[in-house]
């Protein structure tokens, strides 16, 4: 009875990679150290596959992907992470994914992490068709090949929404990692974990920008800024955890640096920004909604509806109710850093993209806050690391086994 | 100016340059007139420096998403003075739109509707059939647009009756009896578009199988509420029209555009098939990027002001609705004014990133 359950359970579930069997097989697989050879020279092979196939270059997020995971950057992240102390690292056991819905690739950065710190993975991946799917499952497949004992550790799969299949495959888990926003981690947690098993979840946040005018007004290439603040915000909708929804200005030059600002970024939105109807509508909506609460909110005059900036008078907290995404920017003209301690005080405050000089904010995290997980270049908010949304990755996907 | 101005003239008998004169003059005051009596609208205005002396033309007047009125309450009147709350349809769950009506506004909703139908019926009053079941109109307190559509078209109506029952089943021997009673007059006939077609048509081409007839040909109907959901039965306006008058020998049928937000104003659909602007209103396409004008024949969202609104800040509106301009002062069937179409509604953006944008689906 219990089995028969248990199959047809693993039958609702769709496939790209592995099959039931691999699922049924993984409690009893043998647990990696992090960093294992034969891990890495296989992820080094799919990223060599990936560089080599034609239809990856149309999409600069497998590119970025396939960079990291080959074996020069991954030694990187092994040398940061790695120490030999004398105890023995090893996986926690299995790792079970639950990736986010609407980002292609992020499922392949959880999963590749997960066999990076000595884990099987079962991950759900976007029910979405995303092109870029298809290529990394192909490569990870065609990776087999030449390393078939990395094959027992992957099982990518499908399924609507279905508490059994969340019970179970939470059940067999010894770690989750649950990307994707609230409501997802409010879901999934209905399922329990075993009393062992640990728990990674990357909840609803939001980002801000903090910009130098002096510093800014110096740079030769503001094309280039232009393209990276792109990048970080409307290459995702500006509705990733990491884009920022506000720009903070600070320095001497505050007018003359935005105006800059602003107009290269319109030339190349112009150019890259795929704009649909109803997004003037909305961020329009969003922004009155705004200026109804704030009385004293500006809407920056604009002659099109591809960036939307909304002027605030100042930071409180709450301003984020306000958020919207495809391009509204709240703008805030700032003498003093710890101006922004209110709104960077919510636990929701993740990322600071920053064009100047880190030091300039770090008194504000240093004044003792709540939020902030991350101080990064603008142009580099999207980039995975091993330490993510304040967790450091290595340590919750691994174990120590202290040895005196 | 007075509202009273636009009601002694005939509803669409102003060509471009007059019509524009006093649009923009009235509107201009209604702007000013909300800009004092509702605080958030005067809010809205600051936030991009609103400025009268900067408009030349009602083309230049700010406009509210309509979606606004769902997510506030926004009023121009104190809450006394408040006579009648309208809500558009909505299914469960979802929000609505909360219009607040005084008596004014209510009223000239009312007069403006009797010159613009009168227009094309003739302003006597008819014996009418409802096209809907009786129990959509009966709690008053909370108009839905079904309802006041029922009741705002009922005043053309002499002896009316309901063609459906609660279950939307035609009742056919009632409407025998009826037509028998008014053999040879003009009848009225009013219902929303789609289910005119799901419970009057259909149940008539049934009854026509089984040999039982109507004959329609005396009746004038006039249907509206959109085409979202005969777009998926591959009803075009055309095959809509040819086959009621192939069932009943109904021949004189005016679709019309409207919104709960602008009752009162609304775009009847001429003998040419096409959808009008009143003097009492009008339509402006605009290009999605930057919102501004589109030329005829571009398709872009529909900007909609209207000269009634005097208790809520909804006389200039963007709606949610793509059209496109097919002409101005020159339509065949001899109204001036523009004349367009309706083409459809705008789609959601499906947004990427790694909130909860798509949760309910995935999970």
């Amino acid at each position: 009875m219990q089995q028969n359950s248990y199959n047809e359970i693993l039958n609702k579930l769709i496939f790209l990679v592995g099959d039931v069997e691999t699922i049924a097989a993984m409690g009893s697989l043998k647990t990696n150290q992090p960093f294992d050879k034969e891990i890495v020279e296989y992820l080094n092979d799919v990223s060599r596959i990936l560089m080599k196939n034609p239809a990856s270059r149309a999409y600069p997020d497998v590119i970025t992907l396939a960079f990291w995971m080959r074996k020069g950057s991954v030694e990187k992240i092994r040398d940061k992470f790695y120490r030999d102390d004398g105890n023995v690292h090893l996986g926690r056991g299995l790792a079970f994914h639950i990736a986010p819905s609407n980002v292609p690739v992020n499922y392949a950065y959880s999963m590749i992490t997960g066999l990076l710190t000595g884990n099987a993975n079962i991950v759900r991946i976007p029910s979405k068709d995303f092109p870029q799917i298809t290529i990394i499952n192909k490569a990870i497949e065609q990776g087999f090949k030449t390393h078939p004992e990395v094959k027992p550790y992957i099982c990518l799969v499908r399924y609507e929404k279905d508490f059994e299949i969340n019970d179970y495959l939470s059940s067999v888990a010894d770690v989750r990692v649950i990307w994707g926003g609230d409501k997802t981690i409010a879901e999934i947690r209905k399922s329990s974990l075993q009393p062992r098993s640990g728990e990674i979840t990357f909840a609803d946040r939001f980002s801000l920008a903090v910009i130098n005018s002096d510093y800014y007004l110096g740079l030769d290439n503001v094309d280039h800024v232009a393209e990276n603040f792109y990048n970080d915000t409307y290459m995702t909708d500006q509705n990733a955890c990491t884009s920022p929804r506000l720009v903070v200005w600070t320095g001497n030059k505050k007018a003359e640096a935005k105006k800059v600002f602003w107009s290269t970024l319109h030339k190349f939105v112009r150019k890259k920004y795929i704009f649909r109807p109803i997004q003037g509508i909305n961020k329009m909506t969003s922004a009155f909604l705004f200026a109804v609460e704030e009385p004293n909110a500006k809407i920056e005059p604009h002659e099109d509806n591809y960036i939307i900036r909304i002027r605030v008078p100042d930071l409180k907290d709450g301003l984020m109710e306000y958020k919207d995404n495809s391009g509204y920017f709240f703008e805030y003209d700032c003498d003093d850093i710890l101006e922004l301690r209110e709104i960077c005080n919510s636990k929701q405050c993740q990322t600071i993209g920053y064009i100047g000089n880190a030091e300039e904010i770090l008194p504000l995290v240093r004044s003792g806050i709540k939020g902030i997980d991350r101080i990064v270049p603008v142009g580099k908010t999207m980039d995975f690391e091993f330490i993510w949304d304040g967790y450091n990755l290595y340590e919750r996907l691994t174990r120590i086994v202290k040895v005196n | 100016m007075k509202f009273e101005k636009f009601l002694q003239m005939q509803p669409y008998s102003l060509e471009k340059k007059e019509k524009e004169e006093i649009l923009t003059e009235r509107l201009i005051e209604l702007t000013e007139m909300h800009r004092v009596n509702c605080l958030e609208y005067a809010n809205m205005l600051r936030s991009i420096d609103y400025d009268r002396k900067e408009i030349r033309s009602y083309k230049d007047l700010p406009f509210l998403p309509v979606r606004l009125f769902k997510e506030l309450s926004l009023k121009s009147i104190p809450q006394k003075e408040v006579v009648k709350t309208m809500t558009s349809s909505g299914t469960s769950g979802q929000a609505v739109s909360k219009i607040y009506l005084d008596k004014i506004t209510s009223l000239n909703q009312q007069k403006t509707m009797v010159k613009i139908v009168s227009s094309f019926t003739g302003s006597s009053r008819m014996p009418m059939i409802i096209l809907d079941c009786p129990s959509v109109i009966k709690n008053r307190q909370m108009f839905s647009a079904r309802g006041a559509g029922i009741l705002g078209f009922s005043i053309f109506g002499a002896k009316k009756i309901y063609a459906f029952d609660d279950d939307m089943k035609l009742d056919v021997d009632e409407l025998r009896k009826f037509l028998n009673q008014y053999r040879g007059q003009t009848i009225f006939m009013f219902g929303f578009t789609f289910m005119v077609w799901q419970h009057f048509y259909k149940e008539l081409l049934r009854l026509k199988n089984e040999g039982i007839t109507f004959d329609f040909s005396n009746g004038v109907l006039i249907h509206g509420g959109g085409w979202k959901k005969l777009i998926s039965e591959a009803v075009s306006p055309e095959e809509y029209h040819n086959r009621l008058k192939d069932v009943c020998g109904l021949d004189n049928i005016h679709d019309y555009y409207g919104m709960v937000e602008q009752t009162g104003c609304i775009y009847m659909q001429c003998e040419c098939g096409h959808l009008h602007a009143s003097i009492f209103s009008d339509v402006i396409m605009r290009r999605p990027e930057d919102f501004s004008e589109c030329e005829i024949g571009e398709k872009g969202i529909i900007q909609v002001v209207s000269t009634i609104p005097e208790s809520y800040p909804g006389h200039s509106l963007i709606t949610e609705d793509e059209g496109i301009l097919l002409g101005e002062d020159d339509c065949l069937c001899g109204r001036k004014g523009k004349y367009f179409k309706i083409t459809g509604r705008l789609k959601d953006a499906e947004i990427r990133g790694c909130s909860d944008t798509y949760a309910t689906k995935f999970i």
